[in-house]
């Protein structure tokens, strides 16, 4: 007889914070209190609060435990499971109200979210197909193999739903372009190349919820006449792998894949692709000459995948977002969908909130949710009382929403109106410390590296933009600088053959339409205002604030400080290398950083 | 799988041993499994309304563990709330009462009142 | 002289082995249609690198030229021409990390190693690599070692974890 379960969020996250070990000494003290047979423990996917884990819950109390470790795991047993007693210490305390909440359903990170796409994730075993069936799992694909294929493109048309994967073109009528097109056999791909660095919202729905992905992939196939389905799947990213790749294996075994499905006489089955590094083949010509073993080089469209895709067919692409949205858009109908969200960007969004903000994971919210709500009532705000500066979207190929739009709503239009994009969904928080000049030549030195090289514009003019930005970084920034990177970006903008290299130079653009000044004091004045830039520092020593303690001469690995015991120290400012040590060092305050 | 009555069934089944993770909104029963408790037979109290309740597929009424409730002379103590009803304590509650109560009671609507140790003002 | 191929599985016992393994898994496979990365993953798994005999072998078995093979291997950051370390150590240089100070770890993985991303120390104990984003970034700065990910990774953090990897 059950009388608990132990859900213990088994994320990428929770993982790296120790979640196996914790699971291990729970299994353990269950044992020793001899309950292991009326305790239930269970894995599952990614409850969205990476910052909280190791994260077990209790049910069917609810309890939400989080920062678990394996020195106090065993009070979740001893003290709630024997007990009855709430393990006060795992609780989550609100830092603003300093009160503990006993449930998720007290924590302001859970209740703002609107769980759709995320709704199974960290719910149900994903290993379990027989949990994902209790919360209506495959009824979509039973209710899809019912209607007649064009039927389901109209929901899908009605719904409004978008694709999550960026650029936000209407779903609906990438399925009816496949239906259409003619040739055969037909495929259907799922783009899992989440390339985007800072965004793992498709990572946690392969992992978490593997199954409403090949329920999705199926009415697809129904949907457009394909019998055969692809997920690729970044090398990065091993244990979806694995739990996909059993999740497949139960769907054939149950019979949800394989031939004549349901008793259709509809087949269908699908392979998965690995990745092997290349950020390019999140573009989805280059993925799909992935698929077919060769290298990722992106081409002209059109001809679009859906004419000419997988070894020239007719080829469905979506996101692994977007397919997670299908199942519930069948089950639902299209009315629903809309009824979150935004008019033209129905549904909801999961971002990846993570930079310099209090909470960090996956949320998901509806459409035209502020950055405000997204920052400081879900994201609890800044850590040590820092300011806000900007958000961060769309990765290297996005641009930042800055403090004075924190009110507005974001959605696909309302984001590219202010020079960005709405990305995979990465929300990366930027605070007042943060150097924008830096950022953007983070991010370009990303498309550089990434590049695939095969035409020019994008591989050799981010290469000189790179250069550009290293310049001005390096305090060798020349007038008329500004000028010549927002030229060159926009020639690359213009010529690139993919949106790798159409979208490269936004980081950069977006950085200089709003911190122009940011750039200005890096060419001109040669000071960077954020302390970022290495080379436009000086250290000096505040001789009323020294001691003469030494410790700042000692971590100097170049010996450039130079001071007897007690007495005041001096920087020699052409032997310092600015690598910082002295600052990090001094107990007294007396270095600054300017 | 060759059709949707196999798919609801492996649903129906399934729900069931998730039972524990729905939100239960009819009322709930709080089980004292403070140490005192536990000696007296919490757990066997425990057990027996996890099963009643089981056989008479009741699925709306959550079954939780607290610590001590400080009655110690009427361990095992059982405290039963349904919704927009007082709570009612139970003491002396061992396999027999605790199948009694989840009759009379949670099914039935009834308080034992042979074995209520207090019952909230209404 | 270089020794072909066959003459030197017959002295190797070990090399046969592993050739034996990639020939079972290429033997497995439904269709050799579009399965060169499939394979070319298997390979780097069983010989922990791609070495010109075993690209030749891949290309004879699947019946491509050379120059197609060997094309994918370099377009891929995933695949390796050179031996590796027997510890790879991976530091997450993706957006949430970098902005969470991941460069000073790497900077600090760097000199306590000696080596610089791609390289591999003189003792074949560690490579280093950089990576864009495992997907903990809840947890930046990461820095993954084989299988293990360790999240609010600091310099001062460096030397201690790499100490658990002999």
């Amino acid at each position: 007889m059950i009388r608990n379960q132990l859900l213990v969020c088994a994320g990428g996250a929770c993982i790296t914070s120790g979640e196996k070990s914790v699971k291990d000494v729970l299994v353990d003290e269950l044992k020793k209190n001899g309950i292991e047979d009326e305790v239930q423990v269970i894995e599952t996917g990614c409850m969205g609060a990476c910052d909280l884990g190791p994260i077990v819950v209790v049910y069917p109390e609810g309890t939400f435990y989080q920062k678990v470790t394996v020195k106090n795991a065993g009070l979740i047993v001893n003290e709630h499971l024997v007990k009855g007693r709430t393990v006060g210490e795992l609780l989550y305390t609100e830092p603003a109200s300093e009160k503990r909440a006993r449930t998720s359903g007290d924590i302001p990170f859970y209740t703002r979210q609107v769980k759709r796409v995320l709704r199974n994730c960290g719910a149900i075993d994903p290993l379990s197909i027989e949990e994902y069936i209790a919360r209506d799992g495959y009824f979509a694909l039973g209710k899809a193999l019912e209607m007649a294929p064009d039927e389901i493109i109209r929901i899908l048309l009605d719904s409004g739903l978008r694709g999550r994967g960026g650029a936000g073109f209407p779903t609906g009528l990438k399925w009816k372009a496949a239906r259409e097109a003619a040739g055969s056999p037909k495929y259907v791909v799922c783009n899992g190349d989440e390339g985007d660095p800072g965004a793992f919202m498709d990572r946690s729905v392969l992992e978490g919820d593997p199954h409403s992905i090949i329920e999705a992939m199926a009415i697809a196939g129904y949907a457009i006449g394909a019998e055969k389905g692809y997920v690729y799947v970044r090398a990065e990213y091993p244990l979806a792998i694995e739990r996909f790749e059993y999740a497949i294996g139960k769907a054939r075994e149950y019979g949800f894949l394989g031939r004549s499905i349901l008793g259709t006489g509809f087949n269908f089955d699908i392979e998965i692709r690995i990745g092997a590094g290349a950020f390019v083949c999140g573009e989805e010509t280059a993925l799909l000459r992935s698929i077919e073993g060769k290298r990722g080089t992106p081409s002209v469209k059109p001809p679009f995948p859906a004419q000419s895709g997988l070894w020239n067919k007719p080829t469905l692409i979506n996101n692994v977002e977007t397919y997670a949205n299908i199942p519930q858009i069948i089950t639902n109908g299209a009315e629903w969908f809309r009824s979150v969200g935004s008019t033209k960007s129905p549904g909801t969004k999961v971002f990846a909130l993570a930079g310099n903000v209090q909470n960090t994971g996956l949320v998901e919210v509806p459409m035209g949710t502020t950055l405000r709500e997204l920052v400081f009532e879900i994201g609890g705000g800044i850590p040590g009382g820092k300011k806000f500066k900007a958000a961060q979207t769309g990765g290297p190929s996005g641009g930042v929403i800055t403090a004075e739009y924190l009110d507005m709503p974001i959605d696909f239009d309302t984001v590219k109106e202010i020079g960005t994009i709405m990305g995979s969904g990465g929300l990366i928080v930027l605070d007042e410390d943060s150097c924008m000049v830096d950022v953007a030549k983070f991010y370009l030195g990303f498309t550089v590296d990434e590049s695939c090289g095969k035409c020019t514009p994008c591989r050799e003019g981010t290469r000189q933009m790179y250069h550009m930005m290293e310049r001005i970084c390096d305090g060798n920034g020349r007038d008329g600088d500004i000028e010549r990177l927002s030229k060159l970006a926009d020639v690359i903008k213009d010529t690139s053959l993919c949106g790798l290299g159409q979208s490269a130079p936004n980081p950069v653009l977006s950085t200089i339409r709003f911190y122009e000044d940011e750039y200005r004091a890096h060419i001109y004045e040669k000071k960077c205002p954020s302390h970022v830039c290495k080379h436009l520092l000086t250290y000096s020593i505040t001789p009323d604030k020294c001691v003469g303690c030494t410790a700042c001469a000692r971590q100097c690995p170049v010996h450039a400080i130079t001071g007897e015991v007690k007495k005041i120290h001096v920087i020699d400012q052409s032997k310092c290398t600015k690598c910082g040590s002295c600052y990090e060092s001094c107990r007294f305050g007396a270095i600054r950083k300017e | 799988m060759k059709s949707l009555e196999e798919l609801k069934r492996i649903k129906e089944q399934t729900l069931k041993e998730m039972d524990l993770r729905q939100a239960k909104e009819r009322g709930k029963v709080v089980v004292a499994m403070g140490t005192c408790g536990i000696a007296a037979g919490a757990k066997d109290a425990l057990i027996a309304i996890i099963d009643e309740l089981e056989k008479a597929d009741i699925h709306d009424v959550k079954v939780v563990q607290s610590g001590c409730m400080g009655l110690c002379d009427k361990e095992p103590t059982v405290e039963v709330s349904m919704k927009d009803q007082p709570a009612v304590m139970y003491g002396d509650v061992n396999d027999v009462n605790a199948r009694r109560i989840v009759r009379e009671h949670v099914q039935g609507g009834n308080v034992v009142a042979d074995l209520v140790v207090k019952r909230e003002n209404i | 002289m270089k020794m072909n191929l066959e003459d030197r599985l017959e002295e190797n016992p070990e090399l046969k082995k592993q050739f034996d393994a990639l020939e079972a898994y290429i033997g497995e496979l439904a269709t050799l249609e579009g399965s060169l990365i499939n394979v070319l993953h298997r390979a780097q798994e069983i010989f922990g690198y791609l070495p010109d005999e075993v690209l030749e072998f891949v290309s004879g078995r699947l019946n491509m030229p050379r120059s197609t093979v060997y094309g994918v291997v370099t377009f891929y950051h995933f695949f390796s021409r050179v031996p590796k370390g027997r510890h790879i150590v991976s530091v997450c240089l993706g957006t949430a990390c970098y902005v969470r100070g991941a460069n000073a770890v790497y900077e600090k993985v760097m000199k306590t190693l000696g080596i610089k991303a791609g390289e591999t120390t003189r003792d074949g104990r560690f490579s280093l690599d950089l990576v864009r984003c495992v997907g903990a970034c809840g947890l930046a700065p990461v820095v993954v070692i084989d299988k293990d990910t360790y999240g609010r990774s600091t310099p001062e953090k460096v030397a201690t974890l790499l100490n658990k990897y002999a």
